[in-house]
């Protein structure tokens, strides 16, 4: 038995929760679906739609708000009373706050941000991006199930889920959770200010990473922004640095925008940044490591320097 | 207070990555190394701690001997003494591992509070601190961009996804994931590294390792998703094809 760990706030479900019930449908059968929440019964008969053995809504006053304690509790006792062989989640932030809590109570192998899957073999070979996306790495789970993975948001497609002809039966279960014994006490989420730019409407954006080096190589870019009539973005190193505002930010922890141009200038395609841009429907790259990342999603790629590459744009341009 | 730092020594940024012959890793032998830069972010975030609260900055890192270096960079930026815990197997160790033989080498120091960056930019699991925590006994949070400390209680700002925040409380001692950009980051100075020439890196060895969790099969360059075109020529010839493509095959303008 698979079970995939969905994600839902105040009821409303995650959407990537549901790619990780693609990779748990090809990881094996059959394929359970645990909800955690307070009151799921909207979101469970939702993903009741998969071609699923069971959803299960865990119930539990105590986990109407996200805790890594409340989660960490509820799901070991799950699983503990319920055997599993796998546990699959989506590599959000949520997870990424208990899932190794959970695999360290549990004492169970616990892989995080695969990409992909090799089955065929003993055993399922679990492909992850080591050395910041230079090289992946196929690991295999050891010592005793459940085996707790987490996939890559983007790794397996949420349209690739297989429907069920009739919905699965949601079953709701009290979670087993000592709410005095939760030690993280959330405030509500806020946003830190109003977003001024809007970069998910932007039509053609030019990005630029920690190959423009300094503060007053920004003005390049943003001449060649002007020319190109697109917004400038940053990956996450400029705006930590303050050179541009955190709003210009792409990412996973930025904006995720899908244009029709996204040009990177000197980005070398961390998968922070990536998550944010992928959508882009042609990729440019202007880097001076031609084994930069990047080139791996790009349309287009220049591997020279940027500073001489980008002014004879600018002229090409007029 | 004492402020742990867990750190750890990874290849540089630049390194040209080359996969070994057995295939099981990256060929890392004449490798230039420097600080994890999340665990750069949460050592600042420590000494500004203490130069608010007092107390103490304890480093500690868990890998072969070359690790000593970044041990030496953070007593030079200013962290208070350091914990070597030593073990040629570290090096390619996975979290669980990783986790224990850093709960190992901080036996039984008294511990408020510890930092360690959101994940390191070789393996990137995203895992040790957390399971730290849970070995340790004590609660924790992640990708934290701001640390509050008021009496025994932690108050910290967690980034969530698509640029929104929130606040949590959580009682000490906790261990935190610290998220590049929390701060700005010092370095050492001249004399920040003629006064760690003095401090104590103490070496503890490495704890029998538990059984690995996980196990490399294969290392190798990513399969290209995409055909990419490079486009080459002379930095003009370059940018006119690629404004041409941009224009004709792509018609993005």
């Amino acid at each position: 038995m698979i079970l995939v760990v969905a994600e839902q706030k105040d009821g409303v479900l995650n959407r990537a929760s549901w790619e990780a019930v693609a990779a748990a449908q090809q990881l094996g059968a059959p394929v359970r679906i645990v909800l955690p929440g307070a009151a799921v019964g909207t979101a469970a008969a939702e993903l009741a739609q998969a071609d699923v053995a069971e959803v299960i809504a865990l119930e539990h006053e105590a986990l109407a708000t996200y805790t890594a304690d409340g989660f960490v509790q509820a799901l070991a006792a799950l699983v503990t009373a319920e055997p599993a062989t796998h546990l699959v989640f989506t590599h959000t932030y949520q997870t990424r706050d208990y899932a190794p809590k959970l695999a360290a109570r549990l004492d169970r192998a616990l892989v995080t941000d695969c990409i992909g899957l090799k089955i065929g073999g003993d055993a399922p070979l679990f492909v992850r991006p080591m050395f910041q996306n230079k090289v992946n790495a196929d690991v295999v789970l050891e010592g005793d199930a459940p085996h707790l993975a987490t996939f890559q948001i983007g790794a397996f497609r949420a349209d690739a889920v297989k429907k069920g002809a009739a919905p699965a039966p949601v079953r709701t279960v009290a979670a087993s959770v000592d709410a005095g014994a939760i030690r993280q006490k959330p405030e509500a989420p806020f946003r830190e200010a109003k977003q001024a730019v809007d970069l998910t409407q932007a039509e053609r954006i030019v990005s630029i990473g920690r190959g423009i080096k300094s503060e007053e190589h920004i003005a390049l870019a943003r001449q060649l922004a002007e020319a190109m009539h697109a917004e400038l973005a940053a990956s996450r190193p400029i705006c930590d640095s303050g050179w541009l505002p955190m709003e210009r930010q792409v990412g996973s922890s930025g904006q995720t925008v899908a244009p029709k141009l996204y040009l990177a200038l000197g980005i070398s395609g961390a998968i922070q940044h990536v998550v944010g841009m992928k959508g882009a429907r042609t990729i440019v790259a202007i880097n001076k490591d031609p084994e930069a990342p990047i080139f791996e999603i790009a349309d287009y790629g220049i591997a020279a320097d940027l500073f001489e590459v980008v002014p004879e744009m600018i002229k090409a341009l007029k | 207070m004492v402020i742990v730092v867990c750190i750890k020594q990874v290849v540089t940024r630049e390194m040209q990555v080359r996969v070994n012959d057995a295939r099981t890793w990256i060929r890392d032998g004449e490798a230039s190394w420097e600080l994890n830069e999340p665990d750069a972010y949460a050592l600042e975030e420590a000494l500004r701690l203490r130069e608010k609260h007092g107390g103490e900055v304890v480093v500690i890192s868990a890998g072969p001997a070359r690790v000593t270096q970044v041990l030496r960079e953070a007593l030079a930026r200013g962290a208070d003494r350091a914990i070597h815990v030593d073990g040629e197997h570290l090096a390619t160790a996975d979290a669980f591992t990783a986790a224990a033989a850093l709960a190992a080498g901080l036996g039984s120091e008294k511990i408020d509070l510890v930092l360690t960056g959101l994940q390191s930019d070789d393996q990137g699991f995203a895992q040790v601190g957390v399971v730290l925590a849970e070995k340790l006994g004590v609660s924790h949070s992640t990708i934290i961009m701001d640390v509050q400390v008021e009496g025994q209680t932690l108050r910290v700002k967690r980034e969530l996804e698509g640029g929104w925040f929130q606040w949590i409380a959580m009682p000490l001692p906790a261990v935190l994931t610290i998220q590049s950009g929390i701060n700005q980051l010092r370095y050492a100075t001249l004399k920040g590294i003629m006064a760690a020439k003095k401090k104590e890196i103490r070496a503890v060895p490495a704890p029998a390792a538990p059984p690995a969790r996980q196990r490399i099969t294969a290392v190798y360059m990513p399969e290209k998703s995409k055909q990419t075109r490079m486009i080459g020529g002379s930095p003009a010839e370059a940018a006119a094809e690629l404004v041409r493509a941009l224009r004709e095959e792509a018609r993005v303008f």
